[in-house]
């Protein structure tokens, strides 16, 4: 709404008059925070519209957590619900790792910890205390592609990418755990990562290469 | 996702008495099922208890059993050389569930403990008893399709989810459990319920009881076994209906059998009837068929899962026939 069709001498008295505000801004600072405990976080947002972000903050438990992120340590304070999905991305702004379904049912957030491929979306970031993270920027030898990535490109191994960083690193432990000895095996082992534009027969061809080729990976 | 607290103590004591006093307050181990449900609101513990520091992860041999702790990871125990070699079974079960990623993440304790994927459940604008008692089963008359045909009741009609609990049930595996009131041994047969009037109790674990352990005893099935799981999709689906079958055979005889269903029920289904008649028959295509006519006893289908009253004796026919090389 614009101003000028509002103009502030129509505002009822209530709103605007100098008598209440004191009294009014005091009890919307505690019924808000009081709300924004019990209804975190939209609440809190509001909360911090109103300028009560430290107070909030306050009462917001962090955990401190150390871990590796691409071979590098970092020390992080971060709220108990934050997911490893949302730490790499909204934190570390390392991107690639992709948010699909954000349940746990479709492999685009696939990371390795301690070298095991997992979903980041349900791996609370609390909870990877102590360890090593690995996601697609860290696959890279500077500015040489690891075979996994040089294959999908070579193979066609996606359409709209979205999916791929996640393909991507599952592919590489399914070679590194011995589970793409054939496509059928390839293709049960790579069953948590789905592709929507359907690129699963040029994926498997990448897998192939990658294990036939016998470079370290 | 409400506000929750996390502790992560290093004695399974504290994790214990923590739980047993603060009635929000769960346990969390893999988190593959419980962060799952608490980003849609379907559970809102206020505290999360990580039993990760607590040294559970071991498989061992124990007194004639294959003890795996509460923390081994899934796919750890279904590549696992103790259990490959004494409880195939085991490993084909482990390997039809989930997908690479999440057995990678999943413990065994946690997977006892995975909740029903009713979607009635997990969708809180719907009825359910077992997330709301008292509002009603939205599934009882609604989209019924992956839902149980043995043991439900007018108040619940979901399905445990779980393939490991399928196999685990049928080796008569035993539950290891430390609480308040000290340590105790849960057949898992007993471990999991029928829903009843109180679906919301989905184990009977009591507040603050903790899995230590899961022991599967030692047995004669570690050649004829087969686990077989049919779904919607070749890999990374639920089951609509599977099969644990084992069997001890003497040349063409049967000496002994195991047999389970998943997919089926509320808990894990053991299907002693059928064992009992498989014992000291051949091994043939016949017998099987009436081994899976007399586990079909009692089946009670609902409006759109009508097709397990027919999927689910063809599935113990062929799990039979894998197990047994029988053609």
């Amino acid at each position: 709404m614009s101003s000028d069709k509002f103009p502030e001498k129509n505002l009822p008295e209530e709103e605007n008059g100098p008598q209440h505000s004191d009294a009014r801004r005091t009890f919307l600072k505690q019924s808000s925070l009081l709300t924004a405990l019990a209804l975190a976080p939209s609440a809190a947002i509001k909360a911090a519209e109103l300028k009560f972000e430290e107070k909030v903050a306050a009462v917001f438990e962090q955990v401190k957590v150390t871990l590796g992120i691409n071979g590098k340590k970092h020390k992080l304070s971060i709220e108990p619900r934050a997911t490893l999905l949302d730490l790499l991305r909204e934190q570390m702004h390392l991107t690639g790792t992709k948010k699909g379904c954000d349940y746990g049912q479709c492999g685009a957030c696939t990371v390795h910890v301690d070298g095991q491929r997992v979903l980041s979306c349900l791996t609370l970031a609390a909870m990877v205390d102590g360890k090593e993270v690995t996601t697609i920027e860290g696959l890279a030898n500077g500015d040489k592609l690891h075979p996994m990535q040089e294959a999908f490109i070579k193979h066609d191994g996606f359409q709209c990418g979205y999916c791929t960083p996640g393909q991507i690193m599952s592919a590489v432990a399914c070679v590194r755990e011995g589970h793409a000895d054939s496509d059928e095996e390839i293709r049960e082992y790579m069953s948590g990562n789905i592709c929507r534009c359907g690129a699963y027969p040029n994926i498997v061809n990448a897998i192939k290469e990658v294990k036939n080729g016998g470079q370290r990976v | 996702m409400i506000q929750f607290q996390y502790v992560k103590p290093s004695k399974s004591k504290a994790a214990i008495d923590t739980v047993a006093k603060d009635q929000s307050a769960v346990f969390i181990a893999g988190g593959t099922n419980l962060v799952d449900l608490m980003k849609r609101g379907v559970m809102n513990p206020e505290k999360l208890v990580d039993i990760n520091k607590l040294p559970l992860r071991k498989i061992e041999r124990e007194n004639g059993n294959v003890r795996i702790g509460a923390l081994a990871l899934n796919g750890a125990v279904a590549e696992d050389k103790l259990v490959l070699e004494k409880h195939p079974l085991l490993a084909q079960a482990l390997n039809a569930g989930a997908s690479a990623q999440l057995r990678n993440m999943a413990t065994v304790g946690g997977n006892m403990m995975q909740r029903v994927r009713c979607p009635y459940f997990y969708d809180t604008a719907m009825p359910c008893n077992k997330r709301e008692p008292g509002t009603g089963c939205g599934a009882l008359e609604g989209y019924n399709r992956m839902h149980a045909i043995f043991g439900h009741s007018d108040k619940c009609i979901a399905v445990n989810p779980s393939d490991m609990n399928v196999a685990l049930v049928a080796l008569d595996a035993v539950v290891l459990v430390s609480g308040p009131k000290g340590d105790r041994k849960i057949p898992f047969a007993e471990f999991h319920r029928l829903p009843g009037d109180t679906p919301q109790i989905h184990t009977n674990l009591q507040q603050g009881e903790l899995i230590m352990a899961v022991d599967v005893p030692e047995n004669p099935y570690t050649k004829n076994v087969n686990y077989l799981k049919v779904r919607d999709r070749n890999s990374y689906a639920f089951a609509l209906v599977s099969v644990a079958a084992a069997l001890d055979l003497d040349g063409s005889t049967i000496k002994s059998a195991r047999l389970a269903m998943g997919g089926v029920a509320h808990k894990p289904w053991r299907l002693n009837e059928a064992e009992q008649f498989l014992a000291g028959k051949p091994a043939t295509e016949a017998t099987f068929l009436q081994a899976a006519q007399i586990a079909m006893r009692g089946a009670k289908a609902f409006e759109h899962n009508k097709f397990k009253l027919t999927l689910g004796p063809n599935t113990i026919v062929q799990a039979l026939k894998n197990a047994s090389g029988v053609a």
